[in-house]
């Protein structure tokens, strides 16, 4: 069975054989094109394979895998960037790759009750959970460290093993799944309402990104098209979460590095961000503003003349603050050369954001493949770096945060007038699928959904940068003194959540 | 040079950080007044807080997070945020506390030295939430630790956490 489906947009989807699938395998690891997303039905698998030299569409192309034994041909065996993914459909959906090196479970810890929650048919899951085993590490003088899944600071669990060498850390072996809440599993039969609160909760540090995404997958599933201000303002609050997040990681990344004063400043100046939010659009974060159809609030007067105070805020203690880092030669000292990722390692791997971005690799969803409305009308640079260092991931930030308030600017100044949001009918009497990429402040957020005659959710995937990220960290950190690893894992500030779901 | 500039201006500009918010919140005034006043006269004015992150989207640690920026100035009213649970009298858990938090949950508890009291932040934290029913989720705080103070929100703001913090400081 191979053809292309009919119903999905705005890319194509196609059902390939096994070898068709095992051709795609092997393109990928030869680099040509980069993994997208890799997610799993109860019989079947699909694949999300990115063309970044297309310069017009398709560019992305869907493969499909029909499996009705669950078995079907590892695309980890020779991409190591399937490898997690594919561990996690074996955890949710009891599928099996033939030929992953790691078969190890990897969100599933033996808690839930049940196993394979997601297949046809889910098993009763063991009680106790057997201890995990991680990978062995033999030498003379290593010593481990294990931290986690509770860490000292206000942030997500999750489990870092270290071996280390006297302070140098010769492993890390991560162990994520501490968060994850099943979020696809309660996206089945949901209606869109409850499924885009669930979307925008996947990661609440991305929750406009999550909701765009969201939202542009349901509008292509439907074929509708939301009103042009609402499109606009959906930009609008993308640029804002992408200010306030790279503002409380500039300062905070400094933190690590023991510079306090930083993230004094910073702090203040995301908590701007964030008040000018709750003002213009009555949310800090603007979680559930953007919806299918549109967003649910609009802009006024003194909320456009709010949002030019801040920039004109931001715009004058900023740069001080950039200043100030780049002048000060004990805190450059522990961010140079700090936690190196190579280039290599981020093209192979599809990193986004600055992780990507801060050795080279350009992707920014916003801009690629013509990009999504309204930022084919709008004027921004994707800053690339090549050091790909802990410096060089705070010098994209930086470069980000001067981009996204051009583009809050040139957003108010043609702000188009009308309707901010058209009703929806989602029950179309046929199944309808519908993907997209949305432009978060950490790299490309994709989700895909499948929506039934009735308009509820079959199925909805969501995949965060942070997948692609996580297993960069672990070769970041190699051969830094573990002293670094916070202000490695900082500057990185991948989404346990996210990734968890 | 720039360290010094800033200095300079730090010393010339008003503080930026803001009066406490009124406590008008009935509910919450409730609560308070339930807690053990002995617990409350042994540790004075003066809590150490644990937060412990138990399946939220982290939309919750944003905002407790912006307890500590120079506008909010938690540490003002004595209460700050430590590293580990044996030095707290107070975890601040969040999420829908999934499965494969539960665990850890109940150890960071156990670790916390009496007296101690427990608030569940966020709507998640409550119940479950949203994601209350799933096969992951234990679903609300009080289903694996007993919790004293409940902080609603989707995330809760900094504004509703510095009142629900201070009913536990200073309720009768």
């Amino acid at each position: 069975m191979t053809g292309t489906v009919t119903h999905h947009r705005p890319w194509p989807r196609r059902m390939v054989d096994m070898a068709g699938w095992e051709r795609a395998a092997e393109r990928l690891a030869a680099g040509q094109g980069t993994l997208l997303a890799l997610w799993g039905e109860p019989d079947c698998v699909h694949m999300a394979i990115l063309d970044e030299g297309a310069s017009a569409s398709p560019g992305i192309e869907v493969l499909s895998l029909a499996c009705p034994d669950g078995r079907f041909p590892s695309v980890g065996r020779v991409h190591a960037a399937a490898i997690r993914l594919e561990r996690t459909m074996c955890d949710l959906f009891g599928l099996d790759p033939v030929g992953l090196p790691d078969t190890r479970p990897w969100l599933d810890h033996g808690r839930w009750g049940v196993a394979a929650p997601l297949s046809a048919v889910p098993r009763p899951g063991q009680e106790e959970s057997s201890a995990y085993p991680f990978l062995p590490v033999e030498g003379e003088d290593l010593h481990e460290v294990p931290v986690g899944p509770v860490h000292a600071g206000i942030i997500e669990p999750g489990h870092f093993r270290f071996t280390c060498d006297g302070e140098t850390v010769v492993r890390l072996e991560e162990r994520l799944g501490y968060v994850h809440k099943g979020t696809e599993s309660l996206m089945r039969g949901a209606d869109l309402d409850r499924a885009a609160r669930l979307a925008a909760r996947t990661s609440g540090d991305s929750t406009v990104a999550y909701g765009i995404a969201f939202a542009r997958a349901v509008e292509a599933a439907l074929g509708l098209e939301p009103p042009p201000r609402a499109v606009w303002l959906r930009a609008l609050m993308a640029e804002l979460e992408r200010l306030a997040n790279h503002l409380g990681d500039f300062g905070a990344i400094c933190n690590d590095a023991s510079f306090v004063l930083m993230l004094a400043h910073c702090a203040m100046l995301r908590e701007r961000v964030l008040r000018t939010a709750m003002a213009c659009f009555g949310h800090r974060l603007m979680m559930d503003r953007v919806v299918p159809g549109g967003v649910a609030c609009d802009l006024d007067a003194q909320g456009v003349a709010a949002l030019r105070a801040l920039l004109a805020e931001i715009g004058k203690r900023f740069p001080p603050l950039v200043n100030l880092y780049d002048n000060t030669a004990s805190l450059l000292d522990r961010t140079v050369t700090t936690g190196i990722v190579k280039p290599e390692l981020a093209r192979r791997f599809g990193a986004g954001g600055h992780v990507g971005r801060a050795p080279r690799r350009a992707f920014d969803s916003r801009r690629a493949l013509g990009g999504y409305p309204p930022y084919d009308s709008l004027r921004f640079e994707v800053p690339v770096l090549e050091e790909g260092d802990v410096n060089a991931r705070v010098w994209i930030r930086i470069r980000e945060i001067e981009q996204s308030l051009a583009l809050v600017a040139q957003i108010l100044d043609t702000l188009p007038d009308g309707p901010v949001r058209v009703p929806l009918s989602p029950a179309t009497g046929e199944t309808r699928e519908g993907m997209a990429l949305a432009e978060a402040f950490r790299g490309d957020v994709f989700v895909w959904l499948r929506l039934d005659a009735e308009g509820r959710i079959a199925r909805c995937h969501l995949r965060d940068p942070s997948w692609f990220q996580w297993p960069l960290l672990e070769a970041a950190i190699e051969d830094n003194i573990i002293a670094d690893f916070p202000l490695c894992n900082k500057s990185f500030n991948c989404s346990y959540s996210g990734h968890d779901l | 040079m720039p360290m010094r500039k800033t200095f300079l201006e730090g010393l010339l500009r008003r503080p930026a950080t803001e009066r406490p918010p009124p406590l008008d919140d009935p509910e919450l005034a409730e609560l308070g007044r339930k807690l053990d006043a002995a617990a409350r006269q042994r540790l004075g004015r003066s809590l150490a807080i644990r937060e412990v992150d138990a399946g939220s989207c982290n939309g919750c640690e944003l905002e407790i997070h912006a307890l500590n920026n120079a506008f909010h100035d938690l540490e003002r009213f004595g209460v700050h945020f430590v590293a580990s649970p044996r030095h707290a009298d107070v975890l601040f858990v969040t999420g829908p506390v999934t499965k494969n938090m539960r665990e850890a949950l109940e150890r960071t508890w156990r670790a916390t030295p009496d007296p101690k009291w427990v608030v569940a932040v966020g709507d998640c934290a409550i119940d479950g939430g949203l994601f209350a029913g799933s096969y992951a989720c234990v679903g609300g705080v009080s289903a694996v630790v007993p919790v004293d103070l409940h902080i609603r929100g989707c995330p809760p703001t900094p504004t509703q956490l510095i009142k629900g913090l201070l009913t536990l400081l200073q309720a009768p």
